[in-house]
């Protein structure tokens, strides 16, 4: 199978500004170096903590900023470089949600014109079949008809979620990039929001970039996980081996942090110290290494590469080979 | 919950006057904190936890916010009744209060020295000197790197991580009998809210004090809680042991939270339990029991009248009509 879309050594450096002559002597590595793949149909969570470029990669698949390294093609067609008058046609096929609705959502726009304008802005349907559409949207999601004359803030948090995926989905698009869509929901209402997900998934094959720090709630939603730590992937494979049979040290704490809701288990964690590194100044190396509990002298200097370690699993350790799969991370 | 409590909510109802009228945010809150202790506070947004917690505190917005009803009996003194003056000598002293916004607990124009010297100098009525002294020791207590340095460093200079650190040992500092703590680690990744939570598990263990942790996430409450109170809508819709809650819900509100979380163990893409709806508004509270729109076994009574709250075992306490026994 082609895949939908592939990233290959994606870099996005923002220059950090300094000085009287606003010259940029550093660089932010937002996202340093990404290589991944998604297949249609099929939803890739990217997990990790805050500022380890997450949004920054996902808003440079949709292209809303131009990646200063790297390619990004869809599906067969290198995207990359496109300029910005030449996006709308890549606009139909790829969508992106937010995190908070409210932010991406024009609040002085009624729901009925915020759904319209993707329709109006590819030049699709007259009036009439375009207000159908609208309401076909709203029922896809599970908001009454009613609400195509209301502004967004007259909803509630999952409802204006509802809105964001209405829109996303308007053009009926082949991949949607969502960006912490469930983060600020409270749990009654994100189960709502995830199961619309994946039932409009199955029905439209649509493919997601599915990010979000919450570790349970991506394994719930995705086929394979790619764990990001600053700018890099550190660990990649499919959910229930990602989970079972983590490989990375990084990875391994990340899954032993997870509180679990159940007060019968008595987990033994290994709690990472030291605080997440700049990634304007990363550490030399793996630049995990000043936290993990395992680090030996060579990963101070040299980075390691993502290498193959079990079927459609890789892991970026110099340690891989020791770290031996049969070892339960969960404890 | 037999021994003497360290603290006593009872029927606590907290209002506030907004321009559309009064609202009442909490109506009859009543739950116990037992010494050395922690209690849970767990709900959706809005539910009122944080007005629990500023209740309390004695900290709510003026004028618009007043306790109208109940007590607060902390070690047998009721802290509604209390002067500002008699207010600021407990707290901060015998209860400390770690706040849902980490930066605005802290003061950005004063370093971290003096804002944890000065709760030390009132209330422990310490020489500058030694007040320096526990404040660099505290600092090196939770976790901070080179703590002497740090004391003269402001806010904006560390990370959430180190911040939130920041907080718990000024909140910490006079050693209080009672930790507020509100959503201490919603703001930051898995991994500090990890090194979070098991420090303030071992200040808790060295100090001997009660913790009343208020947090949406029901892993936090089961891996660090030993008393749950779940909130719904400004009333406490299910109380008990961490097991009570988890093992034995009684509330239909509790079974539906519990049942709608992701788990790592559960298959992938498969249907989560929902709870339909949304929580009502404080404009718009139904007249009988306030999960009623959203609950699946209400029925003509529970839109009639409130459920009383009813002892369903020792310690577990349930407001429903059709509770779930188990
Ligand atoms: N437009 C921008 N200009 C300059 N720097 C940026 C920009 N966007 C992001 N960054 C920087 O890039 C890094 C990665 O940020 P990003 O928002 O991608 O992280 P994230 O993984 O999405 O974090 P979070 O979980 O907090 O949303 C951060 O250091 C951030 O400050
Ligand atoms: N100053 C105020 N004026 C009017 N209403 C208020 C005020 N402060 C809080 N409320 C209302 O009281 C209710 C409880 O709010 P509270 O902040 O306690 O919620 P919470 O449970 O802490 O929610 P979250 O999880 O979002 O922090 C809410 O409906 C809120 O709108
Ligand atoms: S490469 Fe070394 S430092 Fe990096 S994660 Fe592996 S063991 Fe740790
Ligand atoms: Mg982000
Ligand atoms: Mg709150």
């Amino acid at each position: 199978m082609t895949p939908l879309l592939e990233v290959n050594d994606l870099k996005m450096h923002f220059p950090v500004r300094e000085g009287i002559f606003n010259r940029s002597r550093y660089f932010n590595r937002a996202v340093d170096g990404v290589s991944l793949h998604i297949n249609p149909g099929e939803t890739l969570g990217l997990v990790g903590e805050s500022g380890c470029g997450k949004s920054t990669l996902g808003r440079c698949i949709v292209r809303l900023y131009q990646p200063t390294g790297g390619s990004i093609s869809f599906d067969g067609s290198d995207i990359t470089h496109l300029r910005p008058g030449a996006l709308r046609p890549l606009r139909q096929n790829i969508q992106m949600i937010f995190q908070d609705p409210m932010e991406s959502l024009n609040s002085r726009h009624t729901v009925g014109e915020i759904l319209e304008e993707p329709l109006l802005v590819q030049g699709l349907g007259k009036g009439p079949e375009r207000a159908a559409r609208v309401r076909e949207l709203l029922n896809i999601v599970g908001l009454p008809a009613r609400s195509v004359s209301r502004y967004p803030f007259e909803f509630s948090g999952g409802q204006r979620q509802r809105i964001g995926i209405a829109r996303a989905i308007a053009l009926n698009p082949r991949l949607i990039v969502c960006d912490e869509p469930v983060s600020a929901l409270d749990v009654s209402i994100q189960s709502q929001v995830l199961n619309l997900m994946v039932d409009l998934q199955k029905e439209f094959n649509l493919a997601y970039l599915f990010i979000a720090h919450d570790l349970a709630v991506v394994k719930h939603v995705s086929d394979r996980i790619a764990i990001m730590y600053l700018g890099r992937i550190v660990e990649t494979a499919e959910s229930e081996t990602l989970y079972k049979e983590a490989r990375h040290p990084y990875t391994r704490s990340l899954i032993s942090a997870i509180p679990i809701p159940d007060p019968h288990r008595n987990v033994e964690r290994e709690i990472l110290t030291g605080d997440v590194p700049s990634p304007i100044a990363p550490p030399a190396g793996c630049h995990f290494h000043p936290r993990c509990p395992r680090a030996e002298e060579r990963c101070k200097v040299e980075y390691p590469s993502l290498e193959l370690v079990g079927e459609a699993h890789r892991s970026a350790c110099h340690l891989n080979n020791q770290l031996g799969a049969s070892a339960d991370s969960t404890g | 919950m037999s021994e003497q409590p360290l603290l006593r909510v009872d029927q606590l109802v907290t209002e506030f006057d907004t321009d559309e009228g009064t609202v009442r945010a909490l109506d009859g809150v009543s739950f116990d904190v037992s010494p050395g202790k922690t209690v849970g506070i767990v709900g959706e947004s809005g539910c009122g936890k944080s007005v629990t917690a500023l209740s309390i505190m004695r900290l709510l917005p003026q004028p618009m916010g007043r306790i109208a009803g109940g007590n607060i009996r902390f070690r047998g003194q009721d802290l509604a009744t209390l002067t500002f003056a008699e207010m600021a000598h407990i707290r901060g002293n015998h209860i400390g209060m770690v706040f849902q916004e980490p930066m605005t607990a802290l003061n950005p124009v004063h370093t971290i020295g003096k804002q944890l010297v000065e709760g030390l100098r009132l209330h422990k009525n310490l020489s500058l000197e030694e007040a320096v002294k526990q404040g660099v020791d505290i600092l090196d207590r939770v976790g901070i790197p080179s703590p002497d340095i740090r004391m003269s460093e402001y806010p904006h200079q560390l990370s959430g991580g180190m911040r939130q650190r920041v907080v718990i040992a000024i909140a910490l500092a006079c050693r209080p009998a009672l930790l507020i703590a509100d959503e201490p680690t919603t703001a930051l990744d898995v991994t500090i809210q990890a090194q979070i939570l098991e420090l303030i598990k071992d200040l808790q263990k060295e100090m001997g004090m009660a913790v009343m942790l208020i947090t949406h996430d029901l892993g936090v409450i089961a891996e660090t809680c030993e008393d749950v109170v779940v909130m719904y809508a400004g009333k406490v819709a299910e109380q008990g042991s961490v097991y009570d809650i988890f093992d034995r819900p009684a509330h239909p509100y509790t079974r539906g939270l519990l049942q709608s979380i992701p788990r790592l163990d559960t298959q992938p893409k498969s249907r989560l339990s929902v709870i339909e709806g949304m929580v009502p508004g404080l404009r718009d509270l139904p007249a009988g029991c306030r999960f009623e729109n959203r609950c699946p076994l209400a029925s003509e009574e529970c839109r009639q009248k409130p459920p009383a709250e009813e002892v369903i075992a020792d310690g577990h306490r349930v407001s429903c009509y059709h509770r779930v026994s188990v």
